[in-house]
């Protein structure tokens, strides 16, 4: 691999653009939905500028528009936001950044980068890739905030245009690579859907995705009799294959 | 400051810094073996939730919807084809769009 280390530094690369521009669509939906909530045109584009994180915006426009606590929205949010922080840890030692340009990869961790992160076959394919996602993402899903914002109620539903399955149809395809790495995984990732499932119709959306974490603390903490992790820095990066 | 422009700031900074805390995190606190192993499956543990919540979860409730469901196994049918990302995206969306359109789901 040493050889060739430019061909999977560009494939990483396409592949981050590439999702870049496919979920970044939806922050035209993310756009239409804040406003038609009651956020306003600029409060709507500072979360997609400082939050960055989909899911935890999406949490907080319901909170608005259902008129509800905004203390239990904000913490709802905040709290589907937690999830980034557990995909830094886990992105630390593979990105490697430091000094102030870390400040700066900070705001560009979410599902997307992450995962385009992890899928790669090494440290720097993983850093051209995650750098990617998120130039692509972060651009894309800005303009699609404001434009969606600004043409709230002209775009008609973003289901018509089955954009409401692009996210969990993108994580799918993230999540494919470490599905087939073996059993721990498979059963991980069931275990996560069980849980949040279980959870849903008794927690504040956003909670769900969180205790899923339960899943992975579990395999993790079971004495395991499957081949040991690749260790230290490069994790699933030093893995056979993708 | 209005109470949304608050909650709206508050929601901002603290993603900020949940994403920033987790990248800071001193490199031992992860030396442990099994914390290694914790960091690499969460992400697989969160995705798959993610997959679920936002397939049949609507707000607090389960609700079936089954062109999100035919777009979701529209894109699962491509991976196991192989197919590229893109194409899976599209496949689902293309999907679940057509199905709303001919009004079958």
């Amino acid at each position: 691999m040493a050889d060739t280390p430019a061909e999977p530094v560009k494939q990483a690369a396409r592949d981050g653009i590439a999702l870049g521009l496919a979920v970044g669509t939806s922050g035209l939906a993310f756009g239409a939905a804040a406003v038609a909530s009651g956020l306003s045109v600029a409060q709507a584009c500072v979360l997609s500028l400082v939050a960055y994180t989909g899911a935890s915006q999406f949490a907080l426009a319901a909170a608005v528009a259902g008129g509800g606590s905004l203390i239990a929205g904000t913490a709802s949010a905040v709290l589907l936001g937690s999830r980034n922080g557990l995909y830094g840890l886990r992105l630390a030692s593979l990105l490697d950044f430091s000094g102030p340009f870390r400040l700066l990869a900070a705001l560009g961790i979410t599902d997307e980068s992450t995962a385009v992160a992890l899928g790669q076959p090494d440290p720097a394919a993983a850093r051209a890739g995650f750098l990617a996602t998120f130039g692509s993402l972060y651009l894309t899903w800005n303009a699609g905030t404001l434009a969606g914002a600004l043409g709230a109620g002209r775009l008609g539903s973003p289901d018509t245009f089955g954009l409401d399955v692009v996210g969990p149809a993108a994580f799918l395809a993230l999540l494919w690579p470490r599905l087939r790495d073996g059993r721990t995984e498979r059963t991980v990732a069931l275990a996560g859907v069980v849980i949040a499932l279980a959870a849903t119709p008794f927690c504040p959306p956003g909670l769900p995705v969180v205790l899923a974490a339960a899943a992975a603390l579990g395999a993790a903490l079971l004495p395991s009799g499957a081949a040991p992790l690749p260790s230290g820095a490069a994790g699933t990066a030093e893995g056979p294959g993708r | 400051m209005s109470g949304t422009w608050i909650a709206v700031l508050v929601t901002a900074v603290c993603c900020y810094a949940l994403k920033l805390a987790g990248l800071t995190v001193p490199p031992q606190w992860l030396a442990h073996p099994r914390a290694q192993r914790f960091a690499s499956l969460v992400p697989v543990a969160l995705l798959a939730a993610l997959i679920a919540v936002q397939a049949v979860g609507r707000g607090e409730s389960l609700a079936i919807d089954a062109a999100r469901l035919a777009g979701l196994g529209a894109a699962a049918a491509a991976l196991l084809l192989r197919a590229p990302f893109l194409v899976v995206i599209l496949a689902a969306a293309g999907t679940a769009a057509a199905l709303r359109a001919l009004g079958v789901a």
